[in-house]
């Protein structure tokens, strides 16, 4: 094998790779990047064995082979090479060796048989359909740091993405949560995702799909199959298995008989926020909203540390209300927050609280309160 | 340390107590059991501990008992958690498996431990102690450090005799005999404790604790326990001599923290303070079963006990924790310990069973097990426990207020009044 190419098409394709394969892994093979050069193009795929990922690339093929070799030293030597570099790669089978050339620079590298790599088995995919990659984007972007990290409950570990029943008919839904969080996304059905079966697309997944994303003009395939996923650009296919387990229902906890409704600016509340939990001592950084008529007070009360309050002006004509909160669960909700003012829908101090973003029932967030 | 032949010593008779200079029995009452020392009057620090505690308190509560070896510990699997100075004649010794104690020594007489007795006599010993001195570190039911410096003019008495006076007052009160340790820190009180049991009282000094040291093994350090031996060992570390060659930057290199402490300990330096009430780190309890056990229900029905009795204490302390650790040991004396860090603290027994009870899963297959255990670490206040509530299990508040019922409902009518079904397993 034998093949030039552009030193920043080739740092954007080992880049991708490097960070799907995992740092610390026993099977030294998991640990490459293969790469198969034939035709025009350069494919680089690198996999975890839950995840792949092959970014094909343009290339002048001077002989075409495959190899592997170390993703992330080939990542690193591509990363220090000047800009606007072309790179030469040429695998040489009597010796083993991979060469990296770019201007002065020569690398030799080491490979593994490129028999010995692990190619995903491919998958009987029962639903594909497109979408733009904005939409994407706000999905999954809006709904992923209410993922759970507990091991106990893995199948809360991931975005749960499937086709649900909303008020003006089918929607591509992603729904995440860890028990204290929930937030529930929704999205235009995209033609041709009816039937789409509902998957848990995991943590690394979407933090790899979202690298994806960032063009908004890119058109995204998707692929839905029982056990795989699949999101697709012309250059960039990742696949990756499903989380094997049920996602609970989650329509159940979501209340609709919360009626105390606050509306607040994003952006104050979460400033305030912010600033009355600096003297807050514990881990769990209690922070409480006690409201009456268009007022809101944020208080923290921490016999070790001090005390902390801010007054906010505020739409609200209930009854007066004091409820807790994990001032982190507080923030990271007010920062999905971007056009119009958060609403807050309470119930009581022991419900769960919903909140959304104006009257766009599109993207619901609900949190637990605490005990203070 | 004592010393018949010195002069200049001080000297204190351990029966009444009286001070004096000369050599020989005690000027007042003729006694022999008189401790010197010539920094005796001077010293601060001391480690009390008692003498066979669990089984001396058997043995006073059951004169028959008294010329008889005596062993506390549970069933046949278990371990010996104290053995009278008789069973130790034999060989006995304390953490020893059960099965082996017995062989050793045939004839002993095997009693369960009964923890609230023991507790209770605890209590009156540390009241004792109140009186002399608020600086008191108990290590456990049955020893602790005291820090008795500037007691001397609150007493009247130098801290020597009000120890003494402690040792006495045990013998004549609650009929139990105790060591002392008195030196000026606690690594060389807790070794000199050791060093005449049962009854006794040594003396370390500053002026010979580079002798004293110098040819002692180092796993006299509290500690040191068998991998650090081992890694000690590797080093050609053995006695404290060996360490005095070592630089301080070396030994932290090769050791990390626990290298600088050898390097202080090496020169009889320790600077930690008698600490009261050093905060409770973690509660746990564990169970060593009659036959090893491989029935996943089996296991379940042990860490659902154990979680409750884990949770009483926590209840009781008023803590809560938010580390559940699992352990479990193999046929094969392997242990296995699983840990899991919770979102919210806790103190329920349900939250904590249910959090181990999947970890448990996962280890079955390297079954069977001879012990299990459940522990709470990282511990807090009880008033930062269960702060919020799950969305996916609403059900856990109830069961939570079921559990605080279940405690109301024991409390008035006995531990038996009410349980789970799956405590039946």
């Amino acid at each position: 094998m034998k093949l030039s190419i552009e030193r920043a098409t080739l740092l954007k394709a080992v880049s991708q790779a490097q960070s799907v394969v995992e740092r610390r892994n026993t099977i030294p093979i998991l640990a490459n990047v293969l790469i198969e050069a034939e035709g025009d193009t350069a494919s680089f795929r690198a996999t975890d064995l839950d995840i792949e990922v092959v970014d094909k690339a343009n290339a002048h093929i001077e002989r075409a082979g495959a190899t592997t070799v170390s993703a992330v030293t080939l990542h690193e030597i591509v990363r220090k090479l000047p800009d606007g570099a072309l790179v030469t790669l040429t695998d040489d089978s009597a010796t083993g060796r991979l060469t990296v050339e770019a201007g002065r620079s020569n690398f030799s590298l080491a490979t593994l048989p490129k028999e010995d790599f692990p190619v995903m088995a491919t998958s009987e995919y029962t639903a594909n359909f497109s979408a733009p990659a904005p939409v994407l984007r706000r999905l999954f972007d809006k709904s992923k740091f209410a993922i759970s990290t507990e091991e106990t409950r893995y199948y809360l570990n991931g975005v749960y993405m499937h086709v649900a029943d909303a008020d003006g008919g089918q929607v591509l839904r992603c729904v995440a949560t860890d028990g204290h969080r929930l937030a529930r996304i929704d999205a235009d059905l995209p033609d041709g995702a009816a039937g789409t079966p509902g998957v848990i697309v995991p943590r690394k997944t979407v933090a790899e799909l979202r690298k994806l994303l960032d063009d908004d003009d890119m058109q995204i395939a998707v692929s839905v199959s029982e056990t795989k996923v699949r999101f697709a650009t012309p250059s960039i296919t990742l696949t990756s298995k499903v989380i094997d387990g049920t996602f609970p229902d989650y329509t159940r906890v979501i209340p609709t008989g919360n009626t105390r409704r606050l509306e607040v600016d994003a952006n104050d509340f979460a400033k305030a926020v912010d600033r009355v939990a600096t003297v807050s001592s514990e881990r769990s950084r209690a922070v409480k909203l006690s409201l009456d008529e268009d007022r809101l007070v944020l208080s923290v009360n921490s016999p070790d540390s001090g005390a902390a309050e801010e007054e906010l002006a505020v739409a609200y004509a209930d009854e007066p209300l004091e409820i807790g909160f994990n001032a982190k669960y507080l923030l990271e909700i007010a920062s999905q927050v971007d056009r119009e003012n958060a609403v807050f829908m309470f119930n009581s101090s022991g419900d769960p609280t919903l909140m959304r973003e104006g009257n766009d029932t599109t993207a619901v967030y609900l949190v637990m309160p605490m005990r203070v | 340390m004592t010393d018949t032949l010195g002069v200049n010593m001080s000297a204190l008779c351990r029966d009444c107590l009286t001070t004096f200079d000369t050599t020989g029995r005690c000027l007042s009452c003729g006694s022999p059991r008189v401790v010197r020392h010539a920094e005796l009057l001077d010293l601060t620090i001391a480690h009390m501990d008692c003498d066979a505690f669990y089984a001396s308190v058997e043995k006073r509560d059951n004169p028959a008992l008294m010329d008889r070896p005596v062993i506390i510990g549970g069933g046949d699997r278990g371990v010996v958690s104290t053995a009278c100075y008789i069973a130790r004649i034999h060989g006995v010794k304390s953490a020893m498996p059960m099965f082996q104690a017995r062989k050793l020594c045939p004839d002993a007489v095997v009693i369960k431990p009964r923890m609230s007795v023991y507790a209770d006599v605890s209590r009156q010993i540390r009241q004792m102690m109140d009186e002399m001195t608020p600086a008191i570190e108990p290590l456990s039911l049955d020893e602790a450090f005291l820090d008795l410096s500037g007691t001397q003019t609150l007493h009247g008495l130098p801290p020597a005799v009000t120890l003494a006076r402690l040792i006495l007052r045990m013998r004549r009160e609650l009929g139990l005999t105790g060591s002392i340790g008195l030196s000026h820190n606690k690594f060389l009180a807790k070794i000199a404790s050791d060093m005449n049991k049962p009854h006794g009282f040594s003396v370390i000094g500053r002026a010979e604790t580079a002798d004293f040291l110098r040819d002692k093994p180092v796993r006299l350090i509290w500690g040191v326990g068998a991998a650090t031996q081992q890694s000690l060992d590797r080093a050609g570390i053995h006695t404290f001599a060996d360490l005095l060659r070592w630089d301080q930057s070396d030994l932290v290199a090769r050791f990390g923290a626990m290298g600088d402490r050898l390097w202080h300990l090496a020169r009889g330096m320790d600077n930690r303070t008698v600490q009261r009430n050093a905060p409770m780190k973690s509660i746990s309890n564990e169970t060593t079963f009659h036959t090893d056990i491989t029935d996943r229900d089996l296991l379940l029905g042990h860490l659902w006990r154990l979680c409750e009795k884990v949770s009483d204490r926590a209840k009781a302390k008023e803590l809560a924790g938010r580390v559940a650790t699992l352990k479990l040991k193999t046929k094969a004396f392997k242990t296995l310990t699983r840990r899991v860090t919770l979102r919210d603290a806790t103190q329920l027994a349900d939250t904590l069973y249910r959090h181990l009870a999947p970890l448990l899963d996962v280890e079955t297959t390297q079954g069977p097990f001879r012990l299990i255990g459940a522990g709470l670490s990282d511990l807090c206040p009880q008033d930062q426990a269960e702060r919020v509530g799950d969305l996916l299990d609403p059900m856990a508040h109830k069961r939570g207020q079921a559990e605080r019922a279940t405690d109301q409902i024991r409390a008035k009518f006995g531990t038996d009044a009410i349980f789970k079904g799956r405590a039946l397993r």
